[in-house]
């Protein structure tokens, strides 16, 4: 049962466009998502899907396009509105990009004290209790170089955690890791998913979106081709080239 | 009749208190050339693009002109051009200063440059304005590679304070001259002075090199 105020979308991408020099790699995208929704992008290498995750929090600045976030558009010219919307948009690289400065502690505490300007003890207190959450305590005090692939990603989820994200959008998550570090951030989004957060999530790792999306969004060419629920899509997807790159696909990673 | 020992024993004291007047126009111009090189790099790295020219301009013309120049410019020319009074330590720390911090702007810019793009990126998705990533993530990091730089730098320092003794600077150059001009003993001050140099040098880039082991991020080489 869902009440009104759940069924309005977190977010909304309308018709969002971004060239590179005279190349277009968005040419109008438009996306919406509820509350505790997880949609998962996929598609070929080039498809758009970071330049996309980029654009939703304005790290890649959109050519056109609006984004509301709880229905209020954002003006990407106002910084301090720029930087008040992007607390409640978690972002997840590929690479974790963590701070190679700080500690793992540090890396989840400096944005509660920079940015959300808590005090420091409480920040300290608050930024611990994230890494518990993604299993990483006993590692509070290690800097990223002392960390594994895996346990840097974690950090990073932390990280974004810490400032009590709306929408978490997770650019390849997996995808830089060696294959026995997958499963411990697969666990961690799948708990994160569990307790209800919204999340756009691009990923190669077919198996994993089939069992977490409501919706697999495919991709290609800066725009989307089709979208739906995952079984829908990977097995019976409407549109042909859908159906070529989920079979190449499913044949590579495995239903 | 003074011998060379006699003469270095007599002037050592008088000596030694130059080495100190050349600490302070090092150090002095050093920190300086910080104060001023790093916002020249910041702007170069990340301000707008006529900013960027101006500070392309300033680096060019204080590396591409000599010390005894740029000094006698300074000191004679444009400070009494605009009625300002300076004392010759004042404008030595000035023109060594501006000069370090030209090179010291380059030496940061690299820096910066080579933090990953990744970590500006980072910031910014936690909601970090650009002037808060720059003092919190990119700065804390280039700081740290900029130190061998400015290892160099200082040996650099070091050496060109010897120059401005050719201002009148009491320096421990010009006091080793005045001594062995009025003594003769050229030999035994020169090898003195550029003994004690040496020294500077070698316990000044110790000091940064423990620096640099001290600050360096635990599990990078
Ligand atoms: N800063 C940039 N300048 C120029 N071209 C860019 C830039 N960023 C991305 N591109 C181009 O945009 C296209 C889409 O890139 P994007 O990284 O969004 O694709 P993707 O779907 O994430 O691919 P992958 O699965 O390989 O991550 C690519 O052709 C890429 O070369
Ligand atoms: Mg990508």
């Amino acid at each position: 049962m869902t009440t009104a105020t759940d069924s309005a979308p977190v977010l909304t991408v309308e018709g969002i466009r971004k060239s590179f020099g005279n190349k277009e790699i968005l040419g109008g995208v438009d996306l919406s998502i509820r509350r505790g929704e997880i949609k998962v992008l996929i598609g070929p290498s080039g498809a758009g899907k970071s330049t996309l995750l980029q654009s939703i929090n304005f790290l890649v600045m959109p050519d056109a396009g609006r984004i509301c976030l709880e229905g209020r558009p954002v003006d990407p010219s106002d910084r301090k509105g720029l930087c008040l919307y992007r607390q409640q948009v978690g972002m997840i690289f590929q690479e974790f990009n963590l701070f190679d400065h700080l500690t793992a502690l540090g890396n989840v505490e400096i944005g509660l004290v920079r940015v959300k300007k808590m005090k420091r003890s409480q920040a300290r207190e608050r930024a611990m209790a994230e890494l518990e959450r993604v299993g990483l305590g006993v590692h509070a005090h290690k800097y990223p170089a002392e960390l594994s692939g895996g346990q840097k990603q974690r950090v990073s989820i932390a990280r974004a955690l810490a400032l009590d994200p709306k929408v978490m959008l997770l650019d390849e998550p997996t995808s830089a890791l060696d294959p026995e570090l997958i499963g411990e951030v697969h666990a961690v989004i799948r708990d994160l998913g569990a307790a209800g957060m919204t999340m756009i999530m691009a990923t190669h790792q077919i198996g994993f979106a089939r069992a977490l999306a409501d919706e697999i969004i495919f991709m290609e060419n800066g725009v989307v081709i089709e979208q739906g629920p995952p079984d829908k899509i990977l097995d019976d997807a409407d549109c042909e080239r859908t159906r070529e790159f989920c079979t190449k696909i499913t044949e590579l990673g495995g239903r | 009749m003074s011998t060379p020992f006699s003469v270095l024993q007599q002037s050592l004291p008088y000596l030694l208190q130059g080495v100190w007047v050349t600490l302070v126009v090092v150090l002095g111009s050093l920190s300086l050339g910080l104060l001023v090189g790093l916002p020249l790099a910041v702007g170069q790295v990340y301000g707008p693009r006529p900013l960027k020219r101006i500070i392309g301009l300033y680096v060019w013309f204080f590396r591409g002109i000599p010390l005894l120049v740029l000094l006698f410019l300074f000191y004679f020319g444009l400070f009494p051009f605009l009625h300002l009074d300076f004392s010759a330590f004042t404008v030595a720390i000035i023109v060594l200063g501006s000069i370090s911090s030209a090179y010291q702007s380059q030496i940061l810019r690299g820096a910066i440059l080579s933090i990953p793009e990744g970590q500006m990126k980072a910031a910014r998705a936690i909601g970090m304005s650009d002037a808060q990533a720059i003092v919190h993530i990119i700065l804390p990091q280039a700081l740290r590679l900029a130190i061998p730089g400015w290892s160099n730098e200082y040996s650099v320092l070091l050496k060109d304070s010897a120059v401005t003794y050719a201002l009148g600077v009491a320096e421990l150059m010009a006091r080793a001259h005045h001594v062995a001009s009025r003594t003769y003993q050229h030999l035994v001050l020169y090898l003195c002075a550029g003994f004690i140099f040496m020294i500077l040098t070698f316990l000044g880039t110790r000091a940064l090199n423990a620096l640099h082991r001290k600050v360096k991020l635990k599990g990078y080489s």
